[in-house]
């Protein structure tokens, strides 16, 4: 079965249409990546899927492993196994990330009906999982965000990927505003995450970081549709000659 | 639905049934007649078998209550109150000052039981439930208007403590009683106070003898139970030369439509290199969503900084009250002499809150800091109006202050009104203020991690409050950060 399945998905913000009948289909341990200009609506893809208000649904479905998305509030589709890399992650103030991830972690796994982590069952996983990343334990004190560096930030929410374990991860171009160093600690952190029952959907601009987070399809968006999928190929080929065919394409 | 959205619909259905210690104890109760008058004061006088020299103190009080004027300059709106439409005091019937825990009415420990506040001593020296290396809490219950039971008293005797009812500290230790009372807050110091003075029933005495700290922390918890009746509760704290006292007081009512009237008034005293630390959980009822009943809270703090490098530091979490109408101020006398202000007042409904403190800089070299929180969902207003001042002769004096004002919804207001005078050229004073809304953004982002709308809202406000809850002693840390919680539930889906 595959896991995740949109079909002919259509959203609009105050009226404007900007998804014009999204499909895509992921299935367990694929890593799909979409690419496509700015405004094209990748991000308000991730944003929908994710729930986040000030969007209208005007058509389609969402399913995640047969659970249909639509329907659910957004911390419900985050147990469902949904986890959003945020473009820009938030800061929130006064609030230790140490606290932060074990809510998040706990607020999951009662939605599930599990039982909550034991204090060193938690601090053992942060530990280990902050180490794979290079993640000081000082900077795990720290307020979520408030004052990381661009590239903490990004290795905060691969951080909080890996302890939260989703069944997809979408990744709303997680390349910007990192230099190389920072981007290759973040895209191993997120190979490491890859695995044979888990999806992910790579958003990016940028044909660089799928030079380190290598997909299996590439899909190029434009004007709120998949205007053309293929393999790895197509990122370089993207590459080469830029967005404009499918523009007019799409406008067509 | 946005979450900022469902925080708006949800507050506007907040129900007074999240207002858990609404219940109402039935005890019979022996009253003053109805209203206030000369006869009232002495009805009062005569219950607690009180000296001469107390009652022409409450007296004159009294008498200079008559002359003047309610203030009417707080950003608070309120009908006008009826002062001889009220009962001045109430106590259980047949109320015979208990002598151990045993003689108090078993109703009225099993209300205090319901409020989650341990008297019985045998207990909590057990102490096989608490955690390792938490220290024990001495208990001063006030139940309307007389003290039913006071924890840990030999014990505290033996460090030298003294820690009893106001009304007993007048009959056994009128030396101290009658030196200090009234010397921080004048009896004519304004219309609550002086109020006060005329009618206060109880509260709690405290005394540190010099160099002492005290064993423990001490803990009044007021509960006013009778209706139609206002609580006057007094309090004194003396803490003398290089002692150390850390004091938290509690507050409960039950429901009910029509307002009460609190108004209390705290004295502290700190002498040469004495620190006192003054924490309040303050929970009264606060009215229903329509803005129905609740306590009217007219209370007057003050810290005196008696002594050279004394200290005194008030702490204050603020969720209960139709109106809050207070300001715990310190008069920073003694060179060298430090005066602090953490404070978090979260207004719900259609909740008045007007709180700050005043810093008044006497000596040389004096230091305060003023670090305030204020929440306002719902339809409440929440002011922080404070003052720091600095006299001719405060040479060096510096303040720091930071207000922040957090907004949940479109519906409430937060407003701040800082006094700042110098009148000496060296003074440094520091104003930070900051107010915002609570965001969607940073709402969406924890949801998305899994967190209800309720856990992201209590997750972002204790974010927001940190820097003042963590002055709370450790035990009632937690109970604060569980009442934020609370006061916010209805504030949130």
């Amino acid at each position: 079965m595959s896991l995740l399945e949109i079909k002919n998905l259509k959203a609009s913000v105050e009226d404007r249409q900007i998804l014009r009948g999204v499909d895509l289909v992921v299935n367990p341990g694929e890593v799909h990546a979409i690419m496509g200009p700015n405004g094209s609506g990748k991000s308000t893809l991730a944003h929908v899927l994710s729930g986040k208000s000030g969007y209208e649904v005007d058509g389609g479905t969402v399913t995640l492993d047969g659970v249909d998305l639509l329907d659910l509030e957004p911390d419900e589709r985050a147990a469902a196994g949904l986890f959003l890399a945020f473009q820009y992650p938030m800061e929130i103030p006064g609030v230790a990330t140490m606290t932060f991830l074990r809510t998040a972690m706990n607020a999951q796994r009662k939605k599930r009906g599990e039982p909550e982590l034991s204090t060193p069952e938690f601090m053992k996983r942060v530990r280990e999982e902050a180490a794979k990343l290079s993640i000081d334990p000082e900077m795990l004190k720290r307020p979520v965000n408030v004052g990381f560096s661009g590239g903490e930030k990004k290795r905060n929410e691969v951080l909080q990927m890996s302890l939260l374990q989703p069944k997809l991860a979408v990744l709303d171009e997680t390349d910007s505003g990192l230099d190389i160093d920072a981007l290759k600690i973040a895209a191993e952190g997120v190979n490491r995450l890859r695995s044979p029952d888990r999806g992910m959907i790579v958003i990016t601009h940028y044909q660089r970081l799928l030079d380190h987070i290598v997909p299996d399809i590439v899909h190029v968006f434009s004007r709120g549709r998949i205007v053309r999928t293929g393999g790895k190929e197509l990122a370089l080929e993207l590459e080469a000659r830029g967005y404009a065919d499918y523009e007019q394409e799409a406008a067509a | 639905m946005p979450a900022v959205q469902e925080t708006v619909e949800q507050v506007k259905s907040i129900d007074v049934d999240q207002y858990k210690y609404g219940f109402e104890t039935d005890i019979e109760t022996e009253k003053a007649p109805k209203g206030l008058s000369e006869d009232t004061v002495r009805f009062v006088s005569a219950k607690k078998d009180e000296p001469a020299w107390m009652l022409e103190w409450r007296l004159e009080a009294f008498r200079r209550w008559l002359t003047m004027d309610e203030p009417t300059w707080a950003r608070v709106d309120y009908p006008k109150i009826d002062y001889q439409n009220a009962y001045y005091y109430a106590a259980p019937k047949a109320f015979v000052a208990p002598k151990s825990l045993d003689e108090v009415d078993p109703e009225i420990l099993k209300t205090y039981e319901k409020l989650g506040i341990p008297l019985r001593e045998q207990e909590l020296l057990a102490g096989v439930l608490r955690p390792e290396g938490s220290s024990r809490v001495a208990v001063d219950a006030v139940f309307d208007s007389v003290s039913v039971a006071t924890t840990f008293k030999e014990e505290l005797k033996k460090a030298g403590v003294i820690f009893m009812p106001i009304s007993e500290a007048i009959r056994e230790h009128p030396e101290l009683v009658q030196k200090y009372l009234g010397s921080v807050v004048p009896v004519s110091d304004n219309f609550f106070a002086t109020l006060n003075s005329a009618v206060f029933s109880d509260g709690s005495f405290v005394y540190i003898p010099p160099g002492v700290r005290c064993p423990m922390e001490l803990s009044t918890y007021f509960r006013i139970n009778e209706r139609n009746t206002g609580q006057f509760e007094r309090t004194l704290i003396i803490a003398d030369k290089g002692s150390y006292v850390s004091y938290l007081e509690g507050c409960t009512a039950p429901r009910r439509d029509e307002n009460q009237l609190h108004a209390a008034v705290v004295e502290l005293v700190a002498l040469d290199d004495a620190e006192i630390k003054y924490s309040t959980v303050q929970n009264w009822y606060p009215g229903d969503s329509e803005g129905k009943g609740g306590i009217f809270n007219f209370v007057t703090k003050r810290g005196d900084c008696r002594g050279a490098r004394s200290k005194i530091s008030w702490t204050q979490v603020e969720t209960g009250s139709a109106i809050t109408w207070k300001y715990p101020s310190c008069i920073l006398r003694g060179d060298g002499s430090r005066g602090e202000f953490y404070s978090i007042a979260i207004s719900n409904g259609r909740q008045q809150v007007d709180s700050g403190t005043k810093m008044i800089h006497l000596g040389k070299n004096t230091t305060s800091r003023i670090i305030s929180k204020g929440i306002a969902a719902g339809r409440s207003d929440n002011t922080y109006r404070g003052l720091v001042s600095a006299h001719r002769r405060a040479t060096g004096a510096r303040n720091f202050t930071n207000c922040d004002s957090l907004l949940i919804g479109s519906h409430c207001g937060a407003h701040t009104v800082p006094y700042i005078e110098a009148k000496n050229s060296s003074a440094v004073f520091e104003h930070e203020a900051t107010t915002s809304k609570i965001s969607e953004d940073m709402l969406f982002y924890c949801r998305q991690r899994g967190l209800s709308p309720e856990e992201a809202v209590a997750l972002v406000v204790n974010g927001f409050v940190r820097d003042v809850l963590q002055h709370l002693p450790m035990e009632f840390a937690v109970e604060a950060q569980k009442l934020i919680s609370i006061s916010l539930e209805g504030s949130v889906g």
